[in-house]
């Protein structure tokens, strides 16, 4: 029950941070219908700064929003230069151009910071422990689960209420008749890719203290960050949802269960031989499993 | 040109010889065996437009089998070759038959799923090496001929590559490679014809997944090493790169972006760390303005 709780927690945590990488991936894919394999760069560029900053005695809340602003910045440039001329190309180009920013931020991150792994504190007030009925929390933790929670309820009342949340939508569905009407798209493409960026920009740096910040955690979280939007559906926020916190939960709980459940019934050896790899298939077969039964997600978008 | 190639292919050797650079012979090796699978990837990704992001999982497990034949002792590459073979036609029909229910961006995310769980089944198989790869105690043997001579084996690897070469332009030219080029254009007119779509595409897809896995025993044989670094998501990006650096399309041109990313690697890799910013920045401009790679270079502009 102990473990129970804790496990649910951690999964909790990572799926609320996912969903704000997998927001980003999916608002662009519902939107300018482009694979951006480079989204976990911009994860990547948001922890580096944010770990950067608070290395020189910025005070955290300030790392986080310069690691945030960081993202922006850089997914509005590689927007101008470089995917603005992927829209309405093929997937295949998208991913080969996407994956050449791949090689090109990962080797500009070793030029600037080298190839050596940051490493960022938790701030002192926020390194404690908080008592959940029978267990001790981490309180950095909790206030991850409450700063992805908040904006995500943030981002769906930005999405469903604001003007630019309507643009934004109505782009989705009826890109040529928004533009007919007079909405300058250049520019709408290129504030949803930079919001995109900012929310992994964002969920980089606060996630910069419990991680090792280095060349390739961009990759890692954005294979994941796919599954969930692949299973979610492709362009849609609730999916994304969805899917974020379905993968943080069985990810989590899968590695820390299904060696046990395996211990029940084979010999130790064998249970943890396959348990291991077991855990770490859990996700993508979900996705498999998902995409069988419902070859569009779970919530398809009309439009594509 | 295709003589062109060949007389390339045959004059390595010979020139090696002649200066006395045996390196030259291994570096060729390698370009060979990346073609073969470049070029089963073009088969489907080219002619059938089925965008597979997880071929290097065909290309592993053929290497895994050869090697751990060869470890047990059976070295006959009449046998270690064709069950190299026969287990990645397995897989590719499992995968194929399952990811062929979905299109677009859902295959592309589909196979890098099923990719990643012959990754991580490869990193959890502790009894195979696990992380640290699997050490193959010799080459494959054939009667009558040494294949621990480099260039032999060089050889082997190269009639391999120009059998497949043919054997594959055949294919796509006779009537079952004008239903698949016909579904990649219009799935709904080849249905309409008459044709069963989706069993020509599974055929195609297990022809590709079976070479690769034929060029996995290859590299086990080469190398004398396999490892689940040959499964991981970024080398299936390399086969695409391979493709579409060659041109995309033209069967041979895998050949050519197999030498030219393994060229680009140790040309730059001699003077500058940071090669790989190079390769995203060559990537994204063949990608954005040379769209049918080197082969188009070569071939002109007949083909257009």
């Amino acid at each position: 029950m102990t473990l129970a709780l804790e496990q649910t927690l951690n999964g909790l945590q990572f799926g609320v941070m996912l969903f704000l990488l997998a927001a980003g991936l999916t608002l662009v894919f519902g939107i300018m219908g482009v694979i951006n394999l480079a989204h976990g760069s911009m994860y990547m560029i948001g922890a580096y700064v944010a770990a950067t900053s608070a290395e020189h005695g910025a005070p955290f809340a300030v790392a986080v929003l310069a690691g945030a602003a960081a993202a922006a910045v850089a997914g509005a440039v590689v927007e101008a230069v470089v995917v603005r001329r992927l829209y309405g190309r093929n997937h295949l180009d998208q991913v080969l151009a996407t994956f050449g920013l791949i090689l090109i931020a990962n080797d500009g991150v070793s030029i600037v910071w080298g190839r050596t792994p940051l490493e960022m504190k938790i701030p002192d007030a926020l390194a404690g422990a908080v008592p959940i009925f029978d267990i001790s929390y981490p309180v950095y933790r909790l206030l991850l689960i409450a700063c992805g929670v908040a904006l995500a309820v943030a981002l769906a009342f930005f999405v469903a209420r604001t003007r630019l949340g309507a643009l934004i939508r109505a782009g989705a569905t009826h890109r040529e008749l928004v533009g007919a009407l007079g909405v300058n798209i250049v520019q709408l493409n290129t504030i949803v890719f930079a919001l995109g960026a900012l929310l992994a920009g964002v969920a980089g740096a606060l996630l910069a203290p419990i991680l090792s910040v280095q060349i390739g955690m961009g990759e890692q979280v954005l294979i994941m960050t796919f599954v969930a939007i692949v299973i979610g559906g492709l362009g849609s926020i609730r999916g994304a949802f969805v899917g974020a916190l379905a993968i943080g939960l069985v990810d989590t709980l899968g590695r820390a269960y299904i060696p046990v459940l395996l211990r029940a019934v084979t010999t130790p050896d064998l249970a943890d031989t396959l348990g291991g790899g077991l855990s770490a298939i859990a996700i993508y077969v979900l996705m498999a499993v998902v995409l069988i039964w419902k070859p569009r997600g779970l919530f398809p978008v009309s439009s594509r | 040109m295709y003589l062109a190639t060949l007389l390339v292919l045959v004059a390595i050797p010979i020139l090696a010889a002649i200066f006395g650079q045996p390196f030259w012979v291994n570096a060729a090796t390698r370009i060979v065996i990346y073609g073969i699978v470049a070029m089963s990837l073009d088969l489907i990704v080219g002619y059938g437009a089925m965008v597979s992001f997880g071929h290097a999982a065909f290309f592993a497990l053929g290497g895994y089998v050869a090697g751990i034949l060869l470890t047990n002792g059976i070295d006959s590459a009449f046998v270690t070759w064709p069950a190299a073979m026969l287990a990645a036609a397995l897989l590719a029909a499992g995968v194929g038959a399952l990811s062929l229910r979905t299109s677009g961006v859902y295959f592309i995310m589909i196979t890098l799923a099923f990719g990643q769980m012959v990754y991580y089944a490869s990193v959890g198989l502790k009894m195979f090496g696990g992380t640290d790869g699997l050490p193959v105690p010799a080459r494959s043997t054939l009667p009558l001929i040494d294949l621990r001579d480099a260039t032999v084996f060089y050889i082997v690897c190269t009639v391999v590559l120009v059998a497949f070469f043919v054997i594959a332009s055949r294919l796509v030219e006779s009537r079952f490679g004008m239903v698949v080029r016909g579904a990649a254009e219009s799935e709904r007119r080849m249905t309409a014809l008459g044709f069963p779509v989706a069993r020509y595409r599974l055929v195609a897809f297990v022809i590709a997944g079976a070479v690769a896995g034929l060029a996995g025993a290859l590299w086990a044989d080469f190398s004398r090493f396999v490892s689940p670094d040959m499964a991981s998501w970024t080398r299936s990006g390399e086969f695409l790169v391979m493709v579409i650096l060659g041109g995309i399309g033209s069967l041979a041109g895998g050949l050519y972006g197999a030498a030219v990313l393994t060229g680009f690697e140790s040309l730059f890799s001699g003077f500058t760390e940071h090669w790989m910013l190079v390769l995203g920045i060559v990537l994204i401009l063949i990608v954005l303005f040379a769209k049918r790679g080197i082969y188009g270079v070569l071939a002109g502009r007949r083909h257009d």
